[in-house]
Parts: structure tokens; C-alpha cells; sequence
């Protein structure tokens, strides 16, 4: 009978459907590889509920299509009117609360061990990184040392096949060390999600959640944003570079002084010349500034504004500078004052109004962000 | 109330014109006009979705850009839930609940007039908010979800303030449904129709409506803070004002959890009466159902913050949310389990309802472990807010709500119409709708686990396949109701004459008294009480 083979066809289809989870993990059906303990015992309880659930699909469709084969009114078969009176009619709803209280009890204890590793807060930490979650960046600080990184999206011509999940400054992290997050967030929500090393605690704006990990292979672990927060939420990826401590120590020192210098050249009462302004400012603009109003400075029309040709970037220079460094309410405009030192400000502004036709040829030195700071 | 039942002397004859649905008080009519209005929402929600799974066929941005993309998901959402599921819901509550009970129309016509007719303006007040982005001035569009979190919401323009109207209009009218509806239920029974003797669908409005009553209002208040914090200089939910962001994410997930119950109670209802009609044979065991549709009507009020594990709550908050989640598979199974046994040793037949009666039983079930996986906090962590969630709760939903709404419009069409729906279109709609379905939704689990975030409207390519898939799945899904929307307008307008009882085990599966009216029923129904053996 036809019906007879669809009803097979839909079953084993759904069946196999189900198989597929478990036994062809490879070809990114599953979780990626797990590299530190807490994720990997959420791994080994996903894996407990999926075969859980997978024989509990099993027995269901199993059952249905017996009941379905056994009892149809095209094989002759009369409707048992009193079944639901009998013995079994009237004590069988105590079988399913006790059947489904032993399974929800198995998994429930299974998971207690790793909930109380998540939220065991009295280990010291090695390494303590905040983690604060932007319209639409990563800003990483190393609670212990002192250093700041800025993680923005790579554009797509540098970032090829990773593209949507490749930055330009990743989080370097040391392996075997035990490592503390703390999460928050400068305007909405975010959640920063590494699978391979850290579960999610949401970036909530004046909350701190934390979370730990402890790498246990070197490698590149990618992530992205997993909470909505806008226009940019699908590009605000995370990579985290694993590295051995002794590499993370040297990468550290090299990093503090790299900070230091570029702290003492920006505070320095020094004059720069509008090239050596101009090609500062192209980098940082394409790091910081692209991802909404773009390489070509030309904006997302009806979402953000065009550079080339605005009024703020061939006006008044006293304006540009307080919308850079305050950024402007109701908008996804955010105030780089805290973020980028007056060098840095003083370039991207210059960068800003000379560039894509706009020849103002307007030169902002760093002693004019320090004025206009005060 | 049996005084009401005696001052009807109403002619027979319906109002013509307009007046008879602008001014209507007949329950038959304002349940055809909230069916109608669903079979529109279906159509708008549909189309969002459409777009949704066209742009992101491909990588890359193609057809909308981020925050249009952000609205049309966050739209979807809200069109589908309040423009969809619980109109048809509250339409076919309407059209059978008073004709089950013996009733001559619901307990309070004018209140029923006015809780539909805020329906459209509130859907137009919502659609308003997609499209007023296109306005230019209007600020940022509403780019946050349908569970419009602040701080992200306050950050929206002009459409955030639309929503916000269009949520308050949608909950005073299904509170006044539901206030409608369990007020005849309670009061308006023939005599000798006990609550025990009700058709399963007409317990399961009950549940609803209760919980309507009791979450409703706190998403209005929800919103109206969230208002207040956008116009009026207050800091419920800012924090640099003392405020909480995760305040709003409570009030929201109190409503927002029973709300999956609102949405799935009705249709469970369905199944209680479609699958002993094509079983032939008694429900098996009606009193734990009812017993527990009302331990899950509590415990779905308790349980909200399993939608909210990674805020960072406490050890023991967590377990407690965790244990009390797991639990709800208890009553879930309970049904399941019943179910099956209903057709254990029946005489089963396979007419359009109940194909898609077996398919929900299956796909219901799937949702159902998804949902206990998802419910084991140290997993939840990884799952939460990928697409793997998105295929859980479409699972859910899809089945456990909107097929068991197409279960009910198949069974009782004959019914409404008096006319018999083509069989053979609607076990084609049937195997279509099913098949692309899976396709649509089955393959979202593994990019979910592979690490996709959900909304996000561009993704990297490792991710294309899977997409892709989902996309042509749904392509077909959306295409299907095209052959939905034929078949209800071809019964409509003719076909086989329905009997009274169109079906051959109509009276055994729903002990109500619908079948004793002719097909389609008389304007008025029941001008006398009618008696119950």
C-alpha cells in the first residue's frame, strides 16, 4: 500500500536523521573539539543527553509505527471501546511520571558536578582578562599587567575563508593556566563564546559575570558574538590564540613596551606633519572606524552615515573632534575618548578630512584632542 | 445564567452587510474573522520568513541589510505568536467552545466583539514599526529580537514606541479573550455538561486563558517601564541610573515562557479530540490529562529563567530553574504517552487530521528531548543562543502549534463550511508541509552545534551547506500554504455535503455536543439548553 510505505519512508528518514548526531561527528555536525575541562565535560553531557534523546526517539517511533501497522481499520481491526476503563486505563499515568522522573534525575545529577565547577568562584586565577563587549568590538584587558587590546572584525579581502570569524588583534592567552574572564559590556548586551575554551556568561552593561578555562592545547580558537546587540552583531568575532606561558611572557613583555612607547609618543608636545598624521590615521580609521562607515568612507545608506563629503568631516574642525571623542547619543556612534589616546584622534580626524575627496587639508595635531579633552 | 439563555429571541437570520462583522456579536462570526485574520498574519509572517531564508541562502549580504534583517526577525516573531498562533487559536475557541458546552454564544458578546476587533489595529501598529524605517528620521529600526532587551531597545527609534503600543493592544484584547473564554466555560455550560464531561480542547482553553489572565499584564508592565526609560528620564533598566537590564529580561521571560504553553495548550486540546475520532475509541485516560494540563499550567509559571541561564545567577537558582524545567517533560510525556495509547488497540484511519495528529506526536516528541538537553544548565551554555535553539523551538512550535492548529482547521472545516475539504489536497498539503519542515528545521541542530549564533544575518562559509538546505526546505515549507490556502477557499466554497457528524467516530472522540447541530450550524445555536445523556 502506498500510504503504508510513505508512513515507513517518513519514519526511517527521521530515524536516520537522528543517527546522523552521533555517529558522523567529523564533518562539523557536533560541537567542535573541546580544549579545556569545562568544556569538555559540557561536551561528554551533551553527547549523555543525545544518546539519551536519540533512544527516546527511537523507543517513540518505534512504538507509533507498531501502533500504527497493528491497529488500522484497513487491516479489519475493531476499536477496543473499553480499554481505557481496565486496570492498565486507570493506573497507567503513574508509570510515565515515574519512567520520566528516573531519566530527568539521571541527567539532572549528571550535570551537577560541572554546574558547580562553572560557579565555583573561590580558585585564585593565574590570569584575570576583562572582557567588555562594544558596538561592535572586543576591547580585552589584562587585569595584571596593564595591557589593553582592541579586537575588530578583519575585512573580508585579509580574512578569506574565515571571514566573520577573524580579528585583527586576537586574545593571546598562555596554556595550562588556570584563566579568569570577566565579562561586561560598554552600551547592550553581548556574549563572548569561544566553544573549544569558555562557555557563555552574557556582557551586561554594569554587571560583571565571570567565567574560567584552562587551555589545554595551543591553537587558534574562533567564536563570535552571541547575544543580539545591533546593526554589527554578526560581525564581532573572537579569536583567542593559545600559546605556551613562555611565549605568552615574552609576547607580554613585547607587548608592554610596544604600550609604553606608543604611550610616550602620544603624550609628547611634538608637531606631525599631515603625511605622517594622515597614513597613522588610515589604519586606525580601517580598524576602528570601517566596520560602519566603511573603507570607501561611504557609509551604509539609511544606517551609517558617509564620511566623503559630510558635513561633520569638511566642517567646522571643533565639531568633528567633540562627535569623535564623545560620540553622539541615539546613535550607534560611540565616544572614542576613552579608547584611543589624543595621537591617535588627532590622525584619524586628519585622516577623516582629507581623504575620499575631502581635501580640506586641515592638519589636527595631538595638542588639539589634549585641549579639547579639557 | 440559564436567564440569558431565555431572553434569545434573536431572528435566525444573520445582519447583512458590514454591520453583521463590524457589530458582530455572534461567536460563529467574530471566530471566522479571527480565523481570517490568522490566515493573513500566516501570510505576512510567512513572507518575513521567506526573506529571512532568502538573504541568508548565501553568504554575504544580498537582499536586506543588517537592521532591516534584525526587524524582519524580530517581526516574524511577533507576527507569528500574536498575529498567528493565537488568533487561529482563539478563533476556533470562539467557533466550538459554546457549541461543545451547549451554549447559546459566548459569556460576554460585546467584550468578544471588542477583543478582535483590537486585533488589526494592533497589527497595524506592529507593521507600522517595520515599515516606518523607511522614513527617513526615524531613527535606528528595531534591530533587537522580538524579546526587545534593553538596553538595545532604548537605543531604537521610532518603531521600538509603535511595538511597544502594538504589545499593549495584543494583550488587552487576549486578556479579554481569555477572560471571555473562561468565564463561558465556567458559567455557560448546559446542564449536566460537569467540567468533567468537556471535550479536551475545552480544558485546555481553560489553562490558557488562566495563564493569558495571569502574564499578560506583566509584559504590559514590562514594556510600559521600558517606555517610561525611553522618553521619560527613568532608569528601570539602566544600570548607570541604578536600573537593571536584567530586570526586563524577568518581567519579559515570565510572560514569555507560559506564553510557549498559550501557544501549545490549544492545539493539544486538538489532539484530544482528533486522534480518538480516528482511533474510534474513548481518549485514554482524560482525568490525568486534565490533571496534568494543570500541573504544567503551574509549573510553566515558575520555571521562566531557564531562557535567561547565562545572566549569571546563582548555584542555586540555577539548579532550581534547571530541576524545575527537566520536570516538564513529566506532564509533556504524560500526554505523549496517552496519546498513543488512544490509538493502542483502535481502529485507526488516516484522514488529513489525524496524519498530522501521528506527525505531531513524532516531531512534538523530538522538540521535547531537544528541550531536555537545552534544559541542563552546564550544556545550556553551549547551546544557547545558536541555532540550535532556533531548531528546538520551531520543533516545538511548528508542530506543537501551528500543525495541531492545521489538524483542527482539517476537522473541523467540514463543520464550519458544511462542505467536505478535498482529502486527497490535503494529504498532499500534509506530506509537503511535513516533509519540507524537516528539511527546513532538521538541519539548523548542527549548525547550532557547529557554533552559528542565531540572528545574525551573515555567517561565515564553513556554515553554507546547512544554510542552504534550510533555506530550500523552507522555500517549500512557505510554498505549501499557498495549496492550504486553495483548499480552505475551494471547501468554502463548495464540495461534498458534510454530514452532522462528518466523521465516523466524531461523537466518540469529543463527548461534546457540536455534532448534534446540523453542518454547518444554525446562526444561533442552542436558543434552549440542550440535554446531556
Amino acid at each position: 500500500m502506498s500510504k503504508s510505505r510513505m508512513i515507513l519512508a517518513i519514519t526511517a528518514s527521521l530515524m536516520l536523521g537522528l543517527f546522523a548526531n552521533p555517529a558522523v561527528a567529523d564533518y562539523a555536525l557536533n560541537f567542535p573539539e573541546p580544549v579545556a575541562p569545562l568544556p569538555q565535560q559540557m561536551y561528554d553531557l551533551h553527547m549523555l543527553t543525545t544518546k539519551i534523546a536519540t533512544i527516546i526517539m527511537v523507543v517513540v517511533i518505534g512504538f507509533v509505527a507498531y501502533v500504527l501497522f497493528t491497529f488500522r481499520k484497513s487491516k479489519g481491526y475493531e476499536a477496543d471501546q473499553n480499554f481505557h476503563k481496565g486496570a492498565f486505563g486507570t493506573w497507567s499515568w503513574m508509570l510515565v511520571p515515574v519512567i520520566v522522573l528516573g531519566i530527568d534525575l539521571t541527567i539532572a545529577g549528571s550535570a551537577t558536578s560541572a554546574l558547580e565547577e562553572v560557579e565555583d568562584y573561590s580558585k585564585k586565577a593565574d590570569l584575570t582578562v576583562k572582557v567588555i563587549g562594544s558596538q561592535w568590538k572586543w576591547t580585552y584587558e589584562y587585569m595584571d599587567d596593564g595591557i589593553r587590546i582592541v579586537s575588530n572584525m578583519l575585512p573580508k579581502e585579509k580574512a578569506g575563508d574565515n571571514y566573520l570569524r577573524a580579528v585583527d588583534n586576537p586574545l593571546v592567552l598562555p596554556t595550562n593556566r588556570r584563566i579568569r574572564f570577566l565579562h561586561t559590556a560598554s552600551d547592550v548586551l553581548h556574549a563572548w563564546w569561544v566553544p573549544q575554551i569558555v562557555y557563555k556568561k552574557d556582557s551586561i552593561p554594569g554587571y560583571i559575570n565571570e567565567t574560567w578555562t584552562n587551555i589545554e592545547k595551543e591553537g587558534t580558537y574562533r567564536g563570535q558574538c552571541a547575544e543580539i546587540c545591533g546593526t554589527g552583531h554578526a560581525f564581532m568575532p573572537i579569536v583567542v590564540e593559545a600559546v605556551s606561558p613562555e611565549k605568552f611572557e615574552a609576547w607580554k613583555a613585547e607587548k608592554l613596551q610596544v604600550a609604553q612607547a606608543a604611550a610616550a609618543e602620544a603624550s609628547a608636545d611634538k608637531t606631525w606633519s599631515k603625511d605622517e598624521l594622515y597614513s597613522r590615521g588610515e589604519g586606525i580609521y580601517n580598524t576602528n572606524c570601517s566596520g560602519c562607515h566603511q573603507v570607501s568612507g561611504k557609509g551604509m545608506p539609511g544606517v551609517f552615515p558617509a564620511l566623503a563629503g559630510s558635513k561633520i568631516a569638511t566642517g567646522d574642525i571643533a565639531a568633528h573632534i567633540n562627535i569623535v571623542l564623545n560620540g553622539k547619543s541615539g546613535t550607534a556612534m560611540a565616544a572614542w575618548g576613552a579608547q584611543l589616546n589624543n595621537l591617535e584622534i588627532a590622525a584619524v580626524i586628519t585622516y577623516e578630512r582629507n581623504a575620499w575627496g575631502n581635501n580640506t587639508g586641515d592638519v589636527v595635531q595631538p595638542a588639539d584632542i589634549k585641549s579639547a579633552r579639557q | 445564567m440559564s436567564a440569558v439563555i431565555h431572553e434569545d429571541h434573536h431572528h435566525d437570520e444573520p445582519p447583512r452587510g458590514f454591520k453583521r462583522w463590524l457589530y458582530s456579536t455572534n461567536h460563529k462570526d467574530i471566530g471566522t474573522m479571527y480565523l481570517i485574520f490568522a490566515l493573513v498574519m500566516l501570510f505576512v509572517g510567512g513572507a518575513m520568513a521567506m526573506l529571512i531564508r532568502a538573504e541568508l541562502f548565501l553568504p554575504g549580504l544580498q537582499i536586506v541589510n543588517p537592521d532591516l534583517y534584525n526587524n524582519l526577525v524580530t517581526d516574524h516573531a511577533l507576527v507569528m505568536i500574536f498575529g498567528m498562533v493565537m488568533p487561529a487559536a482563539a478563533g476556533m475557541a470562539n467557533w466550538m467552545i459554546p457549541m461543545m458546552i451547549g451554549a447559546p454564544d459566548m459569556a460576554l458578546p460585546r467584550m468578544n466583539n471588542m477583543s478582535f476587533w483590537l486585533l488589526p489595529a494592533a497589527a497595524i501598529l506592529l507593521l507600522a514599526s517595520l515599515f516606518v524605517q523607511f522614513i527617513p528620521g526615524t531613527g535606528v529600526p528595531v534591530n533587537t529580537g522580538w524579546t526587545i532587551y534593553p538596553p538595545l531597545s532604548v537605543q531604537v527609534g521610532l518603531g521600538m514606541d509603535l511595538l511597544i503600543f502594538s504589545v499593549h493592544l495584543l494583550g488587552i484584547s487576549s486578556i479579554m479573550a481569555s477572560i471571555n473564554i473562561v468565564t463561558t466555560i465556567l458559567n455557560m455550560r448546559a446542564p449536566g455538561m460537569t467540567m468533567m464531561k468537556m471535550p479536551l480542547f475545552c480544558w485546555a482553553w481553560f489553562f490558557t486563558g488562566l495563564l493569558l489572565i495571569i502574564v499578560m499584564p506583566v509584559l504590559a508592565g514590562g514594556v510600559t517601564m521600558l517606555l517610561f526609560d525611553r522618553h521619560f528620564g527613568t532608569s528601570f533598566f539602566d544600570a548607570a541610573g541604578g536600573g537593571d537590564p536584567v530586570l526586563f529580561q524577568h518581567l519579559f521571560w515570565f510572560f514569555g515562557h507560559p506564553e510557549v504553553y498559550v501557544l501549545l495548550l490549544p492545539s493539544i486540546g486538538v489532539l484530544g479530540l482528533v486522534i480518538p475520532t480516528f482511533s474510534r475509541k474513548p481518549l485514554f485516560g482524560y482525568k490525568p490529562l486534565v490533571y496534568f494540563m494543570g500541573f504544567l499550567f503551574a509549573l510553566g509559571l515558575v520555571v521562566w529563567a531557564h531562557h535567561q541561564y547565562t545572566i549569571g545567577m546563582s548555584l542555586g537558582v540555577t539548579t532550581y530553574f534547571m530541576i524545575g524545567t527537566i520536570l516538564i517533560s513529566i506532564p509533556i510525556g504524560l500526554m505523549i504517552f496517552n496519546f498513543i495509547f488512544t490509538m493502542w488497540r483502535g481502529s485507526i484511519t488516516f484522514e488529513t487530521p489525524m496524519l498530522f495528529a501521528i506527525a505531531i506526536i513524532l516531531m512534538f516528541s523530538f522538540a521535547g528531548v531537544t528541550g531536555v538537553m537545552l534544559a541542563v544548565v552546564p550544556a545550556d551554555l553551549q547551546y544557547h543562543d545558536t541555532y540550535f535553539v532556533v531548531a528546538h523551538f520551531h520543533y516545538a512550535l511548528i508542530p506543537g502549534a501551528v500543525f495541531g492548529l492545521y489538524a483542527g482547521v482539517f476537522y473541523w472545516l467540514p463543520k464550519w463550511t458544511g462542505h467536505m475539504y478535498d482529502e486527497k489536497l490535503g494529504k498532499i498539503f500534509f506530506w509537503w508541509t511535513t516533509l519540507s519542515f524537516n528539511l527546513t528545521f532538521f538541519p539548523q541542530h548542527f549548525s547550532g552545534l557547529a557554533g552559528m549564533p542565531r540572528r545574525i544575518v551573515d555567517y561565515n562559509i564553513q556554515y553554507v551547506e546547512f544554510n542552504q538546505i534550510s533555506s530550500i526546505g523552507a522555500f517549500a515549507f512557505g510554498l505549501s500554504h499557498l495549496l492550504f490556502l486553495y483548499i480552505i477557499i475551494k471547501t468554502v466554497k463548495g464540495g461534498e455535503k458534510a454530514a452532522d457528524k462528518p466523521w465516523e467516530g466524531a461523537q466518540i472522540g469529543t463527548p461534546g455536543l457540536e455534532w448534534t447541530l446540523p453542518s454547518p450550524p444554525p446562526f444561533h445555536s442552542f436558543t434552549t439548553p440542550p440535554k446531556i445523556q
